[in-house]
């Protein structure tokens, strides 16, 4: 294995770094959450990385001809292809460097998919992926809940009953996608034992969020982490509420921030409180009314969602994570 | 006691290998240093020989078994954008599940080396050869070769690199091998010196293009119809600039390891008076030879005619070569359903390429050897025989005709 980069853990948001890897060129929307991820992942990562994009809105609001917003080298990847591509560029580095046909140095290698291109479509490449041991590597999952670029379709990763361009509630069938939201993270963790690290995360915690990346760079291997990333145009909502939004979806126990390393889960920030009961769960109802694509759900819809959320805490075996409960004998 | 490609072949050796033991060899010897593989046959065996290099120690690679086809070509796509030599390659619908990696991998400018392991396209399954598998990346701006023998897999493997990897060129090669008849025959191949390939074959430097936190680049950002009709018109000039490559790389080859055609092209077997021309690819070449050694024995001017790259076509060598005949009989083991004629691809892009030529022979399509099936000589007997037949009506009565097919 190529050795890694001494990226130290940040303590406190006055330290986090100046440089900036991610700037002006891109298109994103007002109050895009994913372009803070971008920023926040380049910041933690440094200079010394190439970063790669599958299709999607990171791609194509972000990186127009002539006015790419990476100061990093970056290169665009096919859709379901996060897996592949970053596996093949860590191949190519450490497959020339041992040979001596490039300079040795250890270089960040970062994947990023959406929802639609990690949950859904890459999923299998991404699993590839996770197997390879001797290369450094991130996959990034920024998960705004809906193929975002391509008009606000439903995937894999949209919520219980949203809105959505492929779900939107009609004359007959009010809630048009009857899909639970995939668990993605545990799903890899669970499934890849020899990944030493997979983490949720949120844009709104900036401070855990660069710490994770930093923590899953420098711990060797290839890792995942999955962040939950608030999207005016495809969740509906006035863009100046995408930070309160990425707080409420931790505070209602919808999301749960937690690290795995080498197999040992610990939650992060409000679901840690929440966990150890210092917390009360906030209503799902207040981060859902926020909301325009659950704007049609009755009461009853709602109670649906949340008798659901409380299952997650109250029956799982381990609570908002794995979606298993143990039988008694 | 581990041996290595170099103490293996320090001086030139013959060996009795299979087409795709040759390529095997040939990633060896050219220090590929990214080689994906996934199992489909037929190609698959030149996956189990390099494996079986790797754990040997005889090369040093990284050699990654994928879980698709799909990620089988983007890994190797994307090894190439760092500046590492590549090698990848599939079969049949395996080719065709790697589709979207295999068409950005060329619109990218990756110089991967494929192999293809011609195989027919389910569905109905069916393991043995048929071309349509190869020819569907015909327009996408890969570089496309039929080999006809082992030596000839090893030889264009190694060219492979040197014209994929030219700066000037910059673009994917796939190297078409007819399942079973080249992947799993044995012949004796000239194994080169390592000395000689090393000298023969460049490293490969990607400059200004490589992806690497010194050059910080941004690949394939989104263009649209504000460029790109121009970066089209960039991959159009790349396919045009690698006919001089080819054939300065080919004088090379010849220079260096003392064999190779007079022509990178194509490969002409008693043509110069002939009346008769058979065209067609892969090992096909190798009962049609026969074929028209015996049709000469009784008197009859037939020659043959093999297209080796399939892209660039060789449009000014196969005009020579066939406007001086009377009639063309192409022989097509690929179908184009509803296709002009009815007929193949290569009969299509053969029929157009004379079509502007002063001299035009009479030109009648043959689909033939589907699946594997066998193409003998008394088939190509029969194909010349009908073929006569349009010269001495002076009118081809019908242009597609399927041999050997029970009807």
């Amino acid at each position: 294995m190529t050795t890694v980069q001494e990226l130290p853990q940040i303590r406190g948001v006055k330290n986090i770094p100046l440089i900036e890897g991610f700037t002006s060129g891109h298109r994103t929307c007002q109050g895009c959450e994913s372009a803070l991820v971008m920023r926040l992942m380049i910041k933690a990562a440094g200079p010394r990385t190439i970063v790669l994009g599958s299709t999607g809105c990171m791609y194509v609001a972000n990186t127009t001809y002539y006015s790419t917003p990476w100061v990093v080298p970056w290169m665009h990847t096919q859709l379901g292809s996060s897996g592949s591509a970053a596996t093949g560029t860590a191949a190519g580095l450490a497959s020339m460097m041992r040979k001596g046909k490039m300079t040795k140095e250890p270089i960040n290698v970062i994947a990023f998919c959406g929802d639609g291109g990690g949950a859904d479509m890459g999923l299998s490449a991404i699993s590839a992926a996770l197997q390879h041991d001797e290369y450094n590597l991130l996959i990034l999952m920024y998960d705004n809940e809906s193929y975002a670029n391509t008009d606000i379709q439903v995937s894999g990763s949209t919520p219980w009953g949203a809105n959505t361009t492929f779900s939107p509630p009609g004359k007959l069938h009010r809630i048009m996608n009857r899909r639970w939201k995939k668990n993605t993270a545990p799903m890899l963790a669970v499934g890849h034992p020899n990944v030493r690290y997979v983490a949720t995360a949120d844009g709104s915690y900036g401070l855990d969020f660069t710490n994770k990346i930093r923590r899953a760079l420098t711990i060797g291997g290839p890792t995942f982490i999955h962040s939950i990333d608030p999207c005016p145009k495809g969740w509906d909502f006035d863009p100046k509420y995408s930070h309160e939004l990425g707080m409420l979806v931790v505070e209602t126990g919808l999301w749960v921030q937690y690290e795995i390393i080498d197999g040992e889960l610990t939650l992060n920030g409000p679901s840690r409180a929440i966990a150890r009961g210092i917390r009360k769960r906030k209503p799902v109802r207040e981060y859902l009314e926020r909301q325009g694509r659950f704007a049609h759900m009755t009461d009853e819809d709602l109670k649906v969602f949340q008798d659901r959320v409380d299952e997650s805490w109250e029956k799982w075996w381990m609570p908002g994570v794995i979606p298993i409960t143990q039988k008694d004998e | 006691m581990t041996t290595t490609i170099e103490q293996m072949f320090q001086t030139s050796s013959e060996e009795l290998i299979s087409g795709s033991e040759a390529i095997a060899l040939a990633c060896a010897l050219a220090d590929v240093d990214v080689i994906t593989a996934y199992p489909i046959r037929p190609y698959d065996t030149v996956m189990q020989y390099v494996s079986k290099l790797k754990a040997d120690g005889a090369f040093d690679c990284d050699f990654i078994v994928a879980e698709s086809e799909h990620t089988q070509f983007e890994i190797v796509k994307h090894a190439s954008s760092v500046g590492a030599r590549t090698f990848s390659g599939s079969s049949g619908v395996g080719w065709f599940y790697a589709f979207e990696a295999i068409t950005v991998t060329a619109g990218l400018r990756m110089p991967v080396v494929a192999m293809v392991g011609n195989r027919a396209l389910d569905d109905p399954g069916a393991f043995g050869v048929e071309h349509n598998d190869a020819l569907a990346v015909r327009d996408l701006g890969w570089m496309l070769y039929w080999v006809a023998t082992a030596q000839e897999a090893l030889d264009m493997a190694l060219l492979a690199w040197r014209i994929a990897e030219d700066p000037e060129v910059l673009l994917p090669f796939a190297l078409s091998c007819d399942g079973s008849f080249l992947t799993h025959s044995q012949a004796i191949v000239q194994v080169p010196a390592i000395e000689q390939v090393k000298r023969f074959l460049p490293p490969y430097d990607r400059g200004k293009l490589q992806l690497h936190p010194d050059n910080p680049i941004t690949v394939a950002p989104q263009v649209n119809e504000d460029w790109l009709m121009e970066i089209r018109r960039q991959s159009d000039a790349a396919m045009r600039r690698s006919v001089g490559i080819i054939k300065k790389a080919y004088e090379e080859f010849k220079q260096e390891f003392g064999r190779g055609d007079p022509s990178p092209f194509i490969d002409e077997f008693m043509t110069e008076d002939a009346e008769i021309i058979i065209v067609g690819m892969g090992t096909l070449a190798l009962p049609a030879r026969v074929a028209v050694r015996r049709l000469r024995e009784e008197g009859k001017k037939v020659g043959f005619l093999r297209v080796k790259f399939f892209r660039p076509f060789a449009t000014d060598e196969i005009r020579e070569a066939l406007s001086k005949c009377k009639a063309v009989c192409v022989i097509d083991r690929d179908y184009s359903y509803g296709s002009p004629s009815f007929g193949g691809v290569l009969f299509s892009e053969l029929r157009a390429t004379m079509y502007n030529q002063e001299n035009r022979p009479w030109m009648l399509n043959f689909i033939a050897g589907l699946g594997g099936r066998e193409i003998r000589v008394r088939e190509i007997n029969e194909i010349v025989d009908t073929t006569q037949k349009a010269i001495d009506d002076g009118k081809v009565e019908q242009e597609t005709t399927w041999i050997g097919v029970r009807e």
